[in-house]
């Protein structure tokens, strides 16, 4: 199964704008972020547990717990610093 | 209505024109609360983090185009459904900025003033730790992403609804 990752602000500066990533089936938003962070640098400092890095699933705001299927958009970023 | 209720754009904006649009043509219409924020050219030693305080000659506002504007619509309906307001707008830039330029405008319409500044209020809560904006400043020390603030989440907090640990 196929999604669509995608970074913003420092994280996209550190990871690129995002790319395809393939899964073996459906998961949950972390443990994508897992996967990200077992591929080594850069993204296992920037994805880091512990590190403030917000997600959302489809556009809208989404937990670590929130089930992620095929075609997914799935977006790692900062805390948002707007208005 | 023809005036859509959100805009994410590079070009500035004209707060009286808006209001007059928001009102136009609503005799029920009472009140009117505006919020306009604006580029600072200073950050106090301390704020947001900072070790000292810090010159910013520029900011660049970076966004999730696409989700922005769905999640303020969705703030927008949020603040329909809890205050009596009549009709709403916010317009928020993106792109480079400068000192003394507007960012955000929030406007508001109901017909007795309670409503309109509290709805106002709310969605500039709202939007400060909801929606995907992202600030870059430029000091003489070089350009750094803002830090989000606690203090925000804590606004938001104070209408019942928890942010998400938006400041982690």
């Amino acid at each position: 199964m196929k999604i669509q990752l995608r970074y913003f602000a420092s994280l996209r500066e550190a990871l690129g704008p995002g790319e395809a990533m393939e899964l073996p089936g459906p998961t949950t938003v972390g443990a994508v972020r897992d996967a990200l962070i077992a591929r080594g640098e850069p993204h296992a400092s920037v994805l880091a547990r512990g590190r403030a890095v917000r997600t959302a699933l489809d556009q809208v705001m989404a937990a670590e717990s929130a089930p992620v299927g095929e075609g997914a958009e799935l977006a790692f970023f900062p805390p948002v610093t707007g208005g | 209505m023809t005036q859509p209720r959100v805009s994410i754009q590079t070009a500035d904006f004209d707060l009286g024109a808006e209001v007059a649009a928001l009102r136009a043509g609503d005799p029920g219409v009472g009140a009117v609360a505006a919020f306009v924020g604006t580029v600072r050219d200073r950050n106090p030693a301390g704020y947001q983090g900072a070790a000292a305080a810090g010159q910013v000659s520029a900011m660049e506002l970076e966004h999730y185009p696409g989700m922005t504007e769905r999640s303020i619509e969705a703030m927008i309906d949020a603040a329909m459904g809890r205050f009596d307001i009549r009709a709403a707008r916010v317009i928020h830039r993106v792109g480079l900025l400068q000192p003394l330029d507007q960012i955000v405008l929030v406007a508001v319409t109901s017909a007795h003033r309670g409503a309109a500044f509290q709805a106002c209020e709310f969605l500039m809560d709202y939007l400060k730790t909801q929606a995907p904006f992202w600030k870059k400043e430029t000091t003489p020390e070089g350009a750094h992403w803002v830090d989000a603030r606690v203090s925000d989440d804590a606004a938001l907090q104070r209408w019942g609804i928890e942010a998400g640990g938006n400041a982690g």
